[in-house]
């Protein structure tokens, strides 16, 4: 009892410095929204007035440079057919976790903690949705001061509206930012939730909230923002201006790391604070004494299908247009993946004498993490290398390198998804090569495929693989050490008998 | 009266209904149960974690029934659930003090 009210008094506490400092940025972006409109004041009343010379027009025009531009504004042109399949991925994203990782995870718990192993990626999804229009879109996707993370300034989606632009890999092509913003908060969500695999079983409900809000916050915005983050392609006009572009985009970006759909964004940076969580929060009571067996490899089965399906959201929606590219990550997706569901349970067909469902299953998952980051630049050859490897790879991570190390992660994140995101990020370092079928990187400043240096494409890749495993993994660290020793991790050890679905949750996933 | 409980492999549940129905049981009562005897257990296996199942899933069968036809009831179950191979199973007989139709309150051979 005084446990309980301990922890409540703790987030009490924390709700309401996140509310302070809600209220604190609010007021800011206000003020700072209160001193832009004299700027385009001024900019009317040159306008109003063409009699005044010319240089004053164009001071007043560098002046307001935020007269910003919307769809369908010459240059900004928006396109049916992409909003329509940007829309449509985005709730495709939304389906993988809820509930698509959710019943895949769920299934591979016991029956007491089935329900709460659902309802931890279900709310991870919610609290990380609002979290992600309040500050995280903007701390993700604006120029920053440093290359690590971007500003406040769309703070609550300030200056956005229905027709505000986000761009896309194509000049002059734009998507509405509210698209925009929704299919990468999909992106966010999903990441946090995977988390939920490593610490599996045992992390209370309250501990497991407060550390995804504070990774989502210091570890996930920052990596996005280093990854993904840059101007746009037309700000990639001539040598200087790219000059001046790249050092306003992300950290890795600028360092010519790609990642096509969040290899290194989701996966590594998730499956290595999921290897952390496994190892600070301890095993599971009971740990190779008790039948962790899973209560119901269907859901899992069901969970992976839905998972599978969601990602050609996932990944051919982060082509951000209804294009051919899109149509590779598409081919990319179901192709790659059916060869690493056939490597993992083949591989375990000849090593174990008998290929399983949840070695399939696992296999499409292990699949489709290492195309992520490959999907919209590698051939068929990089796809069927990359899977195949992936395959075998993350088999042999999940069983043998889990067992000789002895750490509990409980459903396999870090072997499937860091292991899988670390092959993937590689692979596509190589596989982009055109030289090896696939499409290069493109130049937007000469407006077509550059030279490939493969030497350099790897070098990039390994910082980025490199960087969020550290970052990661530091964040991961720092926020369980310090729940650790405030409100601590686990339940009790009665609660973790009887099941986190009743102590956490007071419901039962069956009541049959 | 005896008190027969058949221990069998679930999926000749069926086949022992019938056959003691024929014999003119009036009811059996039915329990899923698990348990070992010489039948080994088998091994899961769970992308690598092993788990040894010792005991595996049986069918409990009891049945109260007027000595006069014990023996034949005990045959006929014998002969129904056998497969031959380990794991059939066991049956127990023993003998029966008293027992009671709740609704009636009749006793004895008249409330099996």
């Amino acid at each position: 009892m005084k446990r309980s009210l301990s922890t409540s008094r703790v987030l009490i506490c924390l709700w309401s410095v996140v509310l302070l400092a809600l209220t604190f940025l609010g007021s800011e972006m206000t003020l700072a929204q209160e001193t832009t409109p004299p700027a385009e004041a001024t900019a009317t009343e040159a306008a109003a007035a063409p009699a005044e010379a010319a240089p004053a027009e164009a001071a007043a025009a560098e002046a307001a440079p935020a007269a910003a531009p919307v769809c369908g504004d010459k240059g900004f042109e928006c396109n049916k057919g992409d909003i329509a399949w940007m829309m449509t991925s985005t709730a495709f994203v939304l389906f993988m976790t809820v509930p698509g990782l959710a019943l895949f995870y769920s299934g591979m718990v016991r029956t007491k903690n089935a329900l709460s192993t659902v309802m931890q990626s279900f709310t991870i999804f919610c609290v990380v949705a609002v979290l992600w229009v309040i500050y995280g879109y903007s701390a993700a996707f604006t120029a920053g001061d440093t290359p690590f993370i971007g500003s406040l300034s769309k703070f609550f989606m300030a200056g956005s509206g229905p027709g505000a632009v986000a761009a896309t890999f194509s000049k002059g092509i734009y998507l509405p930012d509210y698209v925009y913003c929704m299919f990468q908060l999909t992106f966010a969500a999903i990441t946090v939730a995977l988390i939920c695999g490593g610490y599996a079983e045992r992390l209370k409900f309250s501990a497991m909230l407060i550390f995804s809000v504070l990774w989502f916050t210091f570890s996930y915005l920052p990596i996005a923002h280093m990854v993904w983050y840059w101007d746009g392609p037309d700000a990639y006009t001539t040598a200087e201006a790219a000059a001046t572009a790249n050092s306003h985009a992300g950290f890795l970006f600028a360092k010519g790391a790609i990642d096509f759909a969040g290899g290194t964004v989701v996966h590594i940076n998730a499956g290595i604070a999921a290897l952390v969580g496994a190892l600070v929060c301890g095993k599971r009571n009971g740990y190779g004494r008790v039948s962790f067996a899973p209560h119901s490899l269907m859901l899992s089965a069901i969970g992976t299908g839905m998972l599978w399906m969601g990602w050609f959201g996932f990944n051919a929606g982060s082509a951000l247009e209804a294009t051919g590219g899109a149509g590779l990550a598409f081919f990319n997706t179901l192709f790659g993946t059916a060869v690493a569901g056939v490597a993992w349970a083949g591989t375990e067909w000849l090593i174990k004498g008998k290929p399983s469902l949840l070695g399939i299953c696992s296999g499409i998952v292990a699949g489709l993490v290492a195309i992520t980051p490959a999907a919209g630049f590698v051939g068929p050859m990089g796809a069927l290398i990359i899977c195949a490897v992936a395959g075998v790879v993350c088999l042999f991570a999940a069983t043998k390198l889990k067992a000789v190390l002895g750490y509990d992660d409980a459903l396999d994140a870090f072997g499937v998804h860091c292991v899988g995101g670390i092959i993937g990020a590689i692979g596509t370092g190589i596989f982009v090569n055109p030289a090896l079928g696939g499409t290069g990187v493109y130049d937007y400043v000469a407006n077509a495929v550059g030279a490939f240096d493969a030497a350099a494409q790897l070098k990039a890749q390994l910082w980025a693989v490199g960087t969020s495993l550290v970052w990661s993994g530091f964040v991961a660290f720092v926020v369980l050490m310090l729940l650790k020793v405030t409100i601590g991790l686990r339940p009790s050890d009665e609660a973790q008998e009887e099941g986190l679905d009743l102590s956490d949750h007071g419901e039962r996933a069956y009541n049959l | 009266m005896k008190l027969i409980t058949a221990i069998i492999k679930p999926f000749k549940l069926d086949d022992v209904r019938q056959a003691v129905a024929d014999i003119g049981v009036q009811g059996i009562t039915v329990t899923e149960v698990q348990g070992f005897g010489r039948q080994r257990g088998h091994t899961e296996l769970y992308r690598g974690a092993e788990y040894r199942v010792d005991f595996l899933p049986k069918t409990k069968i009891e049945l109260a029934v007027d000595d006069s036809i014990a023996e034949q009831v005990v045959e006929a179950i014998t002969n129904v659930a056998r497969t031959g191979k380990i794991g059939d199973g066991k049956i127990f007989v023993i003998n029966l003090e008293q027992a009671v139709r709740i609704r009636t309150g009749e006793t004895g051979v008249e409330a099996v």
